[in-house]
């Protein structure tokens, strides 16, 4: 200890000076990311303004291709989609959880909200029922696998969403959850579709045309992308703030955030609430224009939340609303060129739409090969390795 | 567990351009390849095949509605007719191996259901063979039925062909715990592999169910568009089977784990590469059950158990399999590096085991049981259709989860108690729907209690 001399002045003032530096780096980054951001939303956006413009100024076959891309983007169940991504993006993203049952969360939400409408239930007290329904399951997942290593959360999370949907199948079940037939939408659709002040009638905008109102029109399309505005909203907000970093700390080193004194498992299991919720909303937004059917929420909806949030970029704010948005839109735009190029004799209508799921499946796989941070995504924030 | 990551001045621009050439080829050109070859056998023989398995598609829409229901008594029926008559004009339908049927309706209006009673087997009588069904449009121009499904009131049981459940009485226990013990045996073949899989590289393979469909599909095709005989077809699978699982480490695992992918982003690779492959079979054969065999089995009478002779031989066959590949783990020096590299791969490699070889020696292996085990498990279940793998892609993870991960012997055990709660669920009385969830909620249970799997170590995995 006599040995080390008191670090002097001039070092000290070097360190801050490395210190700040550090902190310019960052702030550095953190700019040319947003521009980088804004750029990627720019081009998006100027692709599907051109594809709006083909697809209402010219007819044949390639506008409209470009004509029902534009309308599957825009589609509720897009939107009910993007924020189930939003809550995995949570989960994974910023808390390093692995969950892939997310599926789950959004069919309990749905059959929660369906269920207690058709029992008299008015529409709000329905939406927090299936809210609460998503918390809880939340809460029995992660009491026993949130202090174990990170793939058993994964195979109880699978696990137990797959016990919600063949429960949902049960012919036992078929008062309530309607067994394998599903609850058809004209049985808890209709406080919803009261509460619309668009009117009746329909109105065409470009190459989107539907009712007011209506079972699929604009109402719901205009509700269901303002919560994945105010989703996405929440989100950011939630992630900015200290708990958001904490998030993050876990993320990266859970050991280093517990000597802090922080409560790890706490943390961890509101994110898993969190998260589910939101889940459970994209369930019912899911669920609304449509019907409720068990197996339309299975593991084939968690590995489509699972390719749009990589596809936007995990651990970023717009990249899961991005990501789906650019899932469901390229894949009817693969299925369109497929069915123009290859001659039908080849390939008919049906084994088109097969054929877009397997470039799907590619595009995934490569995607995560050489792109893993995604289209928006930061390479060094996802070393995911947990 | 640890990761097999060699230093990154391995990798090289050629061999990621490899990559990528190689998996664009494999996913995209085979099954154009296949199409394309397949095309003039598919006009002799394929269009007869389907008829008879693929249930009559419906797919609901604007103006198109689907009537449907299901026929079970004991066991789903088979091949009995139904004749829907209505404003839309009469039609047939019959029921498909599920004993599910689905009829097409265009039209609103009253229609009548009536069943038609000699084509039910034998001891079994319809309650009502008469129902009513009213169609309404709504607003948006779907269709909506009242009542929503027809369920024909059925009496008697049918006599199990495939021991599904059908034996009836005191010896019911025994019956499922022996048709439990068959699937068990078959999920080890493949649960092995993907244990094996996970202790040598760490990876959880989802693409693995896929190499089951896989077994499965490429019988199918063998047999029945290329009319080879079924046993000499059995053994092109299994090579085939396990020369994919060559192929995939070479331009697949091995790269990415030279590039040094974590185990997450490698996971859902396998994701991407289970999407692709199921919708490759869709393409391929279509979406419906196919069958391999299409000769109705022989039933064999044991110690009061009923069982098919190809049972038999699955389970015989399984039980060979298993005890080689025991054997060979326990006894061989090669085992015996593939169990040093599932412990410590780091440590293995220290000690002159040539680590690479090892694991493409665990993927060949894995891709042709989990092959093997996707033909028998197609001839015990009656057909195989594309998500065929995925319906037990679970169980598989639950085998391996509760036996203990990377261990393979805790596959085989975990595999076994998975087949044994699946198949003895209906047995205790709860509804049949739920024998998975069973076995799934079996596997989270477990988990709280020893998280680390029967025959894991005791090791902290938090």
């Amino acid at each position: 200890m006599s040995t080390n001399t008191p670090e002097s002045p001039t070092e000290l003032v070097h360190q801050d000076d490395s210190l700040e530096a550090d902190q310019t780096d960052i702030e550095l980054e953190r700019a040319a990311r947003r521009k980088k951001a804004v750029i990627v939303t720019i081009a998006a956006v100027a692709i599907f303004a051109l594809m709006w413009i083909v697809a209402t100024t010219m007819s044949g076959t390639i506008p409209s291709i470009f004509a029902s891309v534009i309308r599957s983007a825009v589609e509720p169940q897009t939107a009910a989609v993007a924020i189930a991504v939003l809550g995995l993006n949570l989960h994974f993203g910023f808390t390093g959880l692995l969950n892939i049952g997310q599926a789950g969360f959004m069919l309990l939400g749905a059959y929660g909200f369906a269920i207690a409408t058709t029992r008299g239930m008015p529409l709000p007290v329905a939406v927090l029922i299936g809210l609460a329904a998503a918390a809880v399951f939340a809460l029995l997942l992660g009491v026993p696998t949130l202090k174990l290593r990170g793939d058993y959360l994964a195979i109880v999370t699978i696990s137990a969403a797959e016990i919600i949907r063949y429960t949902g199948r049960l012919s036992q079940l078929t008062d309530w959850t309607g067994g394998s037939q599903g609850l058809p939408g004209s049985e808890y659709r209709d406080p919803f579709v009261a509460l619309s002040f668009f009117g009746s009638g329909s109105t065409t905008i470009g190459p989107l045309s539907y009712q007011n109102t209506g079972v699929n029109g604009w109402w719901i399309r205009a509700v269901a992308w303002s919560l994945v505005l105010i989703c996405t909203l929440l989100v950011f907000l939630l992630v900015r703030s200290p708990w958001g970093r904490l998030l993050r700390g876990i993320r990266e080193d859970e050991d280093a955030i517990r000597s802090l004194g922080k409560n790890v498992f706490a943390v961890k299991m509101q994110s898993l609430v969190i998260g589910g919720m939101l889940g459970a909303l994209g369930g019912i937004v899911f669920v609304l224009p449509a019907s409720v059917q068990a197996d339309s929420m299975g593991r084939a909806m968690t590995f489509f939340i699972w390719t749009s949030l990589l596809l936007g970029g995990a651990a970023t704010v717009f990249g899961p609303v991005l990501g789906t948005i650019l899932f469901f839109s390229v894949r009817i735009l693969i299925r369109g060129a497929t069915g123009a190029v290859v001659p039908s004799d080849v390939l008919n209508t049906q084994q088109a739409d097969q054929f877009s799921w397997v470039v799907v499946g590619v595009i995934l796989m490569l995607l995560v090969i050489f792109r893993p941070q995604g289209v928006l995504g930061n390479k060094r924030e996802l070393q995911f390795n947990a | 567990m640890l990761t097999l990551q060699p230093p990154a001045s391995a990798r090289g621009p050629a061999r990621r351009i490899r990559a990528v050439l190689g998996l664009l080829a494999l996913t995209l050109f085979v099954p154009f390849l296949a199409l394309l070859t397949a095309a003039p056998a598919q006009a002799g023989v394929l269009p007869e095949v389907r008829a008879e398995t693929e249930t009559a598609d419906c797919v609901q829409g604007p103006g198109v509605g689907c009537l449907r229901g299901t026929l079970r008594a004991g066991a789903p029926l088979t091949g009995v007719e139904i004749v829907i008559n209505g404003p839309g004009g009469e039609q047939t339908v019959s029921t498909g191996d599920n004993g599910a049927w689905i009829a097409e309706i265009t039209e609103e209006g009253d229609y009548t259901v009536t069943l038609v009673a000699d084509t039910l087997p034998e001891g079994v009588t319809a309650g009502a063979a008469e129902h009513t069904v009213a169609v309404t449009k709504t607003a948006n121009d779907s269709l909506v039925f009242t009542p929503r499904a027809i369920n024909f009131q059925l009496d008697g049981q049918v006599e199990g062909s495939a021991a599904a459940g059908g034996g009836g009485g005191s010896n019911l226990f025994l019956q499922s715990a022996v048709s439990g013990l068959r699937l068990g045996l078959l999920l080890a073949l493949a649960a092995v592999g993907l244990s094996l899989i996970y202790g040598t590289t760490g990876l959880s393979s989802f693409s693995h169910a896929e190499q089951v469909t896989l077994g499965g599909m490429v019988a199918f095709m063998l047999v029945n568009w290329w009319n080879v005989p079924f046993l000499l077809a059995a053994v092109i699978t299994v090579l085939f089977c396990g020369f994919t699982g060559y192929v995939q480490h070479a331009i697949l695992w091995k790269p990415l784990r030279r590039k040094g992918l974590g185990l997450v982003q490698l996971m859902i690779v396998t994701i991407g590469l289970s999407l692709a492959m199921q919708y490759m079979y869709q393409v391929l054969v279509g979406a419906g059950t196919v069958r391999v065999i299409r000769e109705a089995p022989t039933p064999v009478n044991l110690f009061g158990v009923r069982l098919t002779d190809q049972s038999l031989w699955a389970m015989g066959i399984s039980v060979i399999v298993l005890t080689a590949v025991g054997f060979a783990l326990l006894r061989t020096r090669l085992g015996r590096a593939t169990r040093a590299v599932s412990d410590n791969p780091a440590l293995a490699e220290a000690s002159g085991i040539d680590v690479d070889k090892v694991v493409r020696l665990v993927w060949i292996i894995a891709t042709a049981l989990a092959g093997l085990a996707g033909i028998m498990l197609a001839l015990v279940l009656n057909g195989v259709k594309w998500d065929s793998g995925m319906q037990i892609l679970l169980l598989l993870f639950a085998a391996v989860t509760l036996g203990g991960l990377g261990t393979a012997f805790g596959a085989l055990i975990g595999a076994i108690i998975i087949g044994l709660v699946v198949e003895l669920t209906p047995a205790f009385g709860l509804p049949g729907d739920l024998k998975y969830a069973m076995a799934l909620l079996i596997l989270i249970l477990l988990l709280l209690v020893r998280p680390q799997g029967l025959l894991g170590k005791a090791a902290r995995v938090g």
